[in-house]
């Protein structure tokens, strides 16, 4: 087996155990794994309105996993993602209440705040790490937590004091009539191409621009790139602003697409750390992510129906993506497993 | 209000909001004084307010007024068990540890979620009716100031957490296993070279860290919340993390972080009902914890260092 075979095996063998696990889960608690699976699968694919949905769900997903994969390339960690698409949720929302502007401009004008947004988000851990050389996974979970807060009190502040924003004007709206049309009345949006146009966006900045290539470069060995002359702190900055960038526009989806307004939130959403399953599983490529994001879009939406068709609890799904994660980080024991299987095979 | 009639307000409830945290963010600096980073301390304190809870209402009839007390132990076994699964992935399958972490986050929820709703059919459990006894402590709480401030009025679990505090600095500095410890989180080569067993030193610091992060999660759910839901822990185990680094990875700092943290959480829940608190948002007391973290990272409050081995796998052989 070549390295290329086993490095596509380590994921698909990860969500096979995710997957087996959880039916032994939910053996255990007396349910049928069975009917709990077609019931996930008919929740992705029984009609239009569900394939809809099921997309709809699957567009803030590929931002996110992106913004963690983007990351990545360039050797940071990203955790803030969650953060950043929160402010990037709140700043959508915000444009798209207070202009009055057509369409054309609006909604580009919308998704660009989003992408500030976030990309400010990403700019401080970003500058830390460069400037005092402090870990980025602390600082961007503290971010998390400052951006819950604060774009919560922003909410009170500019709806005058309730818990939610005004609708956000047509002219903003990424819902299309055609698209509900299509999916039977599904809140399906464009954002799906805003999200895959962004998954070329980063496949060209990495593949076929220099900066792609000194950000991957510093990802893989910062003393080697700053010997051959690269700027290291200058790359970990710029990774972290486009990573937060993408994160933000992950909130555009939410405020532009699924909801039109934003609610004060009680908690995280959860998109921007299920994007760091998206990443890992994707292998940190932009082909990978959207694989990823699918998966677990589907998974995530196609749960609903759980409850209702097989009388499950809508939380297996969770424990399955946590196991997925849990097995793909632990890929060293499934290659060492994988070659031992080859060598014996090869000693016959 | 005085301004003492304030502190008298504030104070209790400071410590009350603290002891969680101290529990947790002693349990961190145990496994990251080993090497082993632990972002799951979330995860594991969900899994211990969880099976706290439920054993505090399954076995409330049975334990009578010592419930609360034994299910802090039930829970500090659960969380000790749960984390091995982050001490086998990020130890022996040399798992990305952050990783790891982030994925016994997810997977505590899902888990304590899950079972709630297979037990009860809806999505929070039913509230306990033995939680935590307030305290007065006889003879110190008629101490003039001192006495209504630290000993009226005080849960038991937070006198046991200072008691963990101060234990936990004893252990990591004053005895051949604490020396271990951090010799195996700082340089795991020359310890191993000594004949520590790396792997091992590891392994339990990690299940330490559960047990306490689990304590933690109990007691904030049998002093604070009272039963068990989707939002029962929401950030408490990151902040105690936060805790951690604050105190510069070191018990009593921790402690101190942590207090400092409850105050601020305290003055952000009253502050409207303080005069010369009440223009102050309490946006700016929410973020304060993390805010400061952050200051203190970058160096602006004294120089935090993490041990030098933290996060990385240690493999022999390899330099």
């Amino acid at each position: 087996m070549s390295n290329r075979v086993i490095n596509l095996l380590v994921p698909i063998i990860s969500i096979i155990l995710g997957l087996l696990v959880g039916a032994v889960v939910m053996l255990f608690s007396g349910y049928n794994p069975i009917n709990g699976y077609i019931a996930l699968w008919n929740g992705v694919f029984e009609d239009s309105y569900a394939i809809g949905e099921t997309i709809r769900q699957i567009s803030p997903y590929i931002l996110a996993g992106l913004a963690v994969a983007f990351a990545f390339r360039t050797g940071l960690f990203n955790i803030g993602v969650e953060g950043q698409l929160i402010v990037g949720w709140f700043a959508a929302a915000y444009v798209g209440v207070t202009f009055e502007l057509p369409a054309i401009i609006h909604i580009p004008f919308a998704l660009l705040a989003a992408a500030a947004a976030g990309a400010l988000w990403g700019l401080v851990p970003g500058l830390l790490k460069a400037k005092f050389g402090v870990h980025e996974v602390i600082v961007t979970i503290m971010m998390n937590y400052i951006a819950l807060h604060s774009v919560n009190a922003l909410i009170k502040t500019v709806s005058g004091g309730n818990y939610k924003t005004d609708p956000i004007k047509e002219t903003a709206s990424l819902r299309s009539e055609f698209l509900a049309n299509l999916t039977d009345f599904s809140t399906l949006h464009y954002g799906i191409l805003v999200a895959l146009a962004m998954v070329v966006v980063m496949w060209f900045i990495l593949e076929k621009t220099k900066t792609g290539f000194e950000l991957k470069s510093v990802g893989f060995n910062d003393h080697a790139s700053q010997y051959a002359g690269m700027n290291v702190n200058k790359n970990i900055v710029l990774s972290m602003v486009i990573s937060g960038a993408f994160a933000g526009l992950g909130g555009a989806m939410e405020a532009l697409g699924t909801f039109g307004y934003m609610a004060t939130l009680a908690g995280f959403t959860g998109i921007g750390f299920d994007g760091i399953a998206v990443a890992l599983l994707g292998a940190n490529t932009p082909l990978g992510v959207i694989f990823g994001a699918s998966l677990f879009g589907s998974l995530k939406y196609g749960a609903g129906n759980m409850p209702n068709a097989a009388g499950i609890p809508i939380e297996i799904v969770s424990i399955v993506i946590a196991l997925i994660i849990f097995f793909v980080a632990s890929g060293y024991i499934i290659r060492v497993g994988l070659q031992r299987m080859n060598k014996k095979k090869g000693a016959k | 209000m005085t301004f003492l009639e304030v502190l008298y307000f504030i104070v209790p409830m400071m410590i009350a909001y603290a002891a969680p945290l101290i529990f947790t963010a002693i349990g961190g600096v145990f496994s990251e004084r080993s090497g082993v980073v632990n972002i799951g301390l979330e995860g594991l304190m969900v899994m211990g307010a969880f099976s706290g809870i439920l054993f505090n209402l399954s076995f409330a009839s049975t334990f009578g007024a010592w419930t609360p007390w034994v299910s802090i132990l039930v829970a500090m076994i659960v969380s000790g068990l749960f984390s091995i699964l982050h001490a086998v992935a990020s130890i022996s399958f040399r798992a990305d540890q952050v990783v790891s972490g982030v994925a016994i986050n997810m997977l505590g929820i899902a888990i304590a979620l899950f079972l709630v709703k297979m037990i009860f059919g809806k999505g929070q459990t039913e509230f306990i009716e033995r939680s935590i006894p307030v305290l007065n402590i006889p003879i110190l709480k008629d101490i003039p100031f001192l006495g209504p401030l630290l000993f009226k009025g005080i849960y038991g679990s937070s006198i046991l957490a200072i008691g963990v505090a101060i234990l936990a600095w004893f252990i990591i500095y004053k005895t051949p296993f604490g020396l271990r410890l951090r010799a195996v989180g700082e340089h795991p080569m020359a310890a191993d070279t000594m004949g520590i067993n790396v792997t091992k030193i590891r392994y339990i610091a990690v299940i330490i860290s559960g047990g306490l992060a689990g304590i933690g999660g109990a007691v904030y759910a049998q002093t604070m919340a009272g039963d068990f839901g989707h939002a029962t822990i929401n950030g408490q185990g990151f902040m105690a993390l936060a805790a951690m680094i604050f105190g510069k990875w070191h018990p009593i700092g921790a402690m101190g972080a942590a207090l400092f943290f409850g105050f601020a959480q305290a003055l952000a829940i009253s502050s409207s009902g303080i005069d010369f608190m009440k223009n102050v948002p309490a946006v700016y007391l929410h973020i304060l914890p993390y805010v400061l973290t952050i200051l203190a990272l970058a160096g602006f409050i004294g120089r935090a260092n993490a041990p030098k081995a933290n996060g990385q796998p240690y493999i022999k052989g390899n330099r």
